[in-house]
């Protein structure tokens, strides 16, 4: 693999390489010195065109666990704001010869685009309402953790289906593994046609309690002066996932970050059923696991499986 | 009123030539068999019995196994001056739609500034008369500098010589307006032509609503932006009895309530571009904003059938090609933030050729009946092969195989739809107003193909 550009471009196989891969990973994560010297002396470019707080702060950490050399852009501040052009600037950070460009911007196919204008491999961390792959692969490495397969176990996205590029990533994910999907929320932030991606639709939690795990979306507060919804009160009357509607046996997610008392009640989120720490450190390994791939998976050795001292932190100054 | 009395054209010389052994359509006047074309003083003076054409010392262009058609004519496109001249003018559009086999084309007015004033149209007039290719023509806006509220002054506007109305790129919001247009059209005459949509349904949205936006992640503009609009001009046409045009004609519905509106006997033409006649929004998945990304969107397979069906039964009367050139830097960015259009004055005819003739879905002779059905809605004289009448020709080769842009283009912008595509049937020569106005290099004149 190149490039993670979008899950609707990976087959099965292809996830369950890297949530394999971020299982090894997480055995890393339990030792004293985190680190790995997999990427050392190549370079991991981050690149964010909007703001983000685990994604950027998890695959910069990523990087930093491979020994990867890290450089971070962030549009404010950066020549972006002297009004250079995309293909430019990647024109710009590919001259430092990167192996990696991870990139988030508020445009669907920016992702593509620039794996198109540089030699390095590209990740999308989040392209407009398109995609965001590694929160999708995050959130199939966490479910498969608790339920060791997602074969046939039904998940419900509840909530701004519209505006969510999660929603459109994880939907693909689940189905690829074998999940079945339904889709829940307002009519006004369901997009017309998503069901020919073989999902079902439904503008009530009423069935809620089929689901085996329920992924809850961020409502953002600007959807109501749009008329999406009369009222976040009414939204949260209508659409809220709360103790009440879920079910104890039912799993809990979220991509963060929250309005607590407006998709979730805080009281959900608080709940031994819900996963959201879960997701935060899977999205660690996991991204780890997607560097990797990219970027050493073409290469035998594995980081850590391989038996004693394959994985050992290599002292500064040696070779690795 | 005849092509050079409404447009303008670079004069030239009259062509003298003969197209021997030429196969010569022409359905409107009733012409469908070999000829040799004799072209004196850039008229068409007979249509001989196959090498029988006297050519008197002029030029001959053996066209046995070709095909003579009336030249096309385009009541769209976008040559960008004043304004923005990188991306077009008079001379490269004009050399564009030479290329494609038009004798005639009709200028949009959304430049900047808008050409909303007399000396805007007569300055442009003096352009082409200058640099023309083909005789163009140039609509003026219907409100002042687009912005919809307060008319154009019409009627100097006419008498400086705009071919009709138009705020094409937006929509006229304010059905007052539209229909204080509507009542001025009769004073000042003017066909005024329209792009339909509404913005409040169209919102943001970048592409077709359906199952690809959703699956894409861009946002929508649904049909009934396009269609409700057009049920509204066409009650307000109809209360005023005026002449409207809709352009670019893109969704099923709008098909619907253009047919009903004119079995109604409202004055409305239509028009439908090649790349909604030939492609779907299945290729928007490749979030390729040079190749698909326009104004109104590429729709369903549903939506393009209709069209062809509206193209068959006449209630879209012709082909107009929208051509808007934009320069790379506009279109190298991500889908949402890439400026709308694509050209297609040069491939026209043979992406039409290509996708709808070869595979056997409408017959040659009605595209080619559409592909010059955009002058009659602004009044001009459809251009034929008539014996006597002014040399309006385009000399195809029917399997004439090219990839579009290998050559490059005439036009100064690359965003062609068609680029990198194959496409089969290729103008040779394009004759307009009488005069040569194009010649494919390969192809030289003189000399035996």
């Amino acid at each position: 693999m190149k490039h993670l550009l979008a899950i609707e471009q990976l087959q099965r196989e292809e996830i369950e390489a890297i949530l394999d891969r971020a299982e090894s990973f997480a055995e890393v994560g339990r030792r004293d010195i985190k680190k790995v010297p997999t990427l050392r002396g190549r370079t991991v470019v981050t690149l964010f065109y909007e703001s983000s707080t685990r994604t950027s702060s998890s695959f910069e950490l990523a990087a930093k666990r491979l020994s990867a050399d890290l450089v971070s852009v962030k549009a404010a501040g950066s020549s972006v704001d002297k009004g250079e052009s995309l293909k430019d600037t990647v024109a710009t950070l590919s001259a430092y010869d990167p192996a990696a460009i991870v990139i988030r911007h508020p445009y669907a196919g920016a992702a593509q685009m620039v794996a198109g204008w540089t030699e390095a491999s590209v990740v999308n961390a989040g392209d407009g309402k398109h995609e965001h792959p590694s929160q999708a692969l995050l959130d199939v490495y966490t479910l498969r953790r608790r339920l060791g397969s997602l074969e046939g176990k039904r998940i419900w996205i509840v909530g701004d289906v519209l505006h969510s590029r999660v929603a459109r990533s994880n939907l693909l994910a689940f189905q690829r593994m074998g999940a079945e999907v339904t889709v829940c929320g307002p009519p006004t932030l369901i997009p017309r046609g998503i069901e020919e991606l073989g999902c079902e639709v439904s503008h009530s939690l009423d069935r809620l309690g089929e689901a085996d795990v329920v992924y809850a979306l961020r409502l953002q507060q600007e959807r109501m002066t749009e008329s999406f919804v009369p009222s976040l009160r009414e939204y949260a009357a209508t659409f809220q996932v709360d103790t009440r509607r879920l079910n104890p046996r039912q799993l809990l997610m979220h991509p963060g970050p929250v309005n607590r008392g407006v998709e979730l009640s805080g009281e959900a989120i608080d709940s031994p059923q819900s996963l959201m720490t879960e997701q935060v450190a899977a999205g660690l390994v996991v991204r780890m696991a997607i560097l990797y791939e990219l970027l050493a998976g073409g290469e035998r050795p594995a980081p850590v499986s391989d038996g004693e001292g394959a994985g050992r932190p290599t002292p500064i100054g040696q070779p690795a | 009123m005849s092509l050079t009395e409404t447009l303008d054209v670079r004069p030239g010389e009259a062509a003298n030539l003969i197209l021997r052994q030429a196969t010569v359509l022409d359905p409107v006047a009733g012409i469908d068999g070999v000829h040799d074309v004799v072209v004196r003083d850039g008229r068409i003076a007979e249509l001989a019995a196959p090498g029988e054409g006297d050519a008197d010392g002029a030029e001959v262009v053996e066209a046995e196994g070709l095909h003579a058609f009336p030249a096309f004519f385009d009541p769209h496109v976008h040559l960008r001056t004043p304004g923005q001249e990188h991306k077009e003018d008079v001379e490269t559009g004009t050399r564009a739609a030479a290329a494609g086999g038009y004798c005639g084309i009709l200028a949009m007015a959304n430049t900047s500034p808008p050409v909303s004033t007399a000396a805007d149209v007569a300055s442009l007039r003096e352009q082409a008369r200058a640099g023309a290719s083909v005789p163009v023509g140039f609509l003026a806006t219907v409100t002042r500098g687009m912005e919809g509220k307060e008319l154009t002054e019409m009627v100097e506007l006419r008498e400086a010589g705009a071919v009709g109305f138009t705020d094409d790129g937006l929509p006229i919001q304010s059905a007052r307006i539209m229909r204080r247009a509507l009542q001025y059209q009769r004073l000042c005459g003017g066909t005024i032509a329209l792009h339909e949509e509404d913005p409040e349904l169209s919102g943001d949205g970048v592409m077709h609503e359906g199952p690809v936006s959703a699956a894409v992640g861009l946002a929508g503009i649904p049909s009934v932006s396009e269609s409700t609009m057009i049920a509204r001009d066409a009650a307000l046409a109809a209360y005023e009895e005026a002449h409207i045009h809709v352009q670019h004609v893109s969704a099923a519905e709008s098909v619907e309530i253009l047919r009903a509106a004119k079995a109604a006997g409202v004055q409305v033409s239509a028009e439908a571009s090649p790349h909604h006649l030939c492609l779907t929004d299945e290729e928007v998945r490749s979030l390729d904003p040079q190749r698909f990304k326009m104004n109104p969107p590429l729709r369903r397979e549903s939506d393009r059938q209709a069209l062809i069906e509206g193209l068959r039964d006449g209630t879209l009367e012709c082909v107009a090609t929208d051509h808007a050139p934009h320069q790379a830097e506009e279109k190298e960015v991500p889908f949402e933030q890439a400026a709308m259009g694509v050209t297609g004055l040069e491939t026209a005819f043979a992406a039409l050729h290509t996708e709808l003739v070869l595979p056997g879905t409408i017959e040659l002779g009605l595209l080619v009946e559409r592909m010059a059905g955009g002058a009659a809605p602004f009044g001009i004289e459809r251009p034929t092969l008539a014996l006597g009448s002014e040399a309006n020709i385009a000399l195809c080769d029917l399997n004439a195989e090219w990839t579009v842009g290998e050559d490059g283009y005439e036009s100064r912008s690359q965003n062609s739809w068609c680029a990198g595509r194959t496409l089969t049937g290729r103008v040779l020569v394009t004759l307009a107003a009488g005069q040569v106005a194009f010649r494919l290099r390969s192809f030289s004149l003189g000399v035996a193909a």
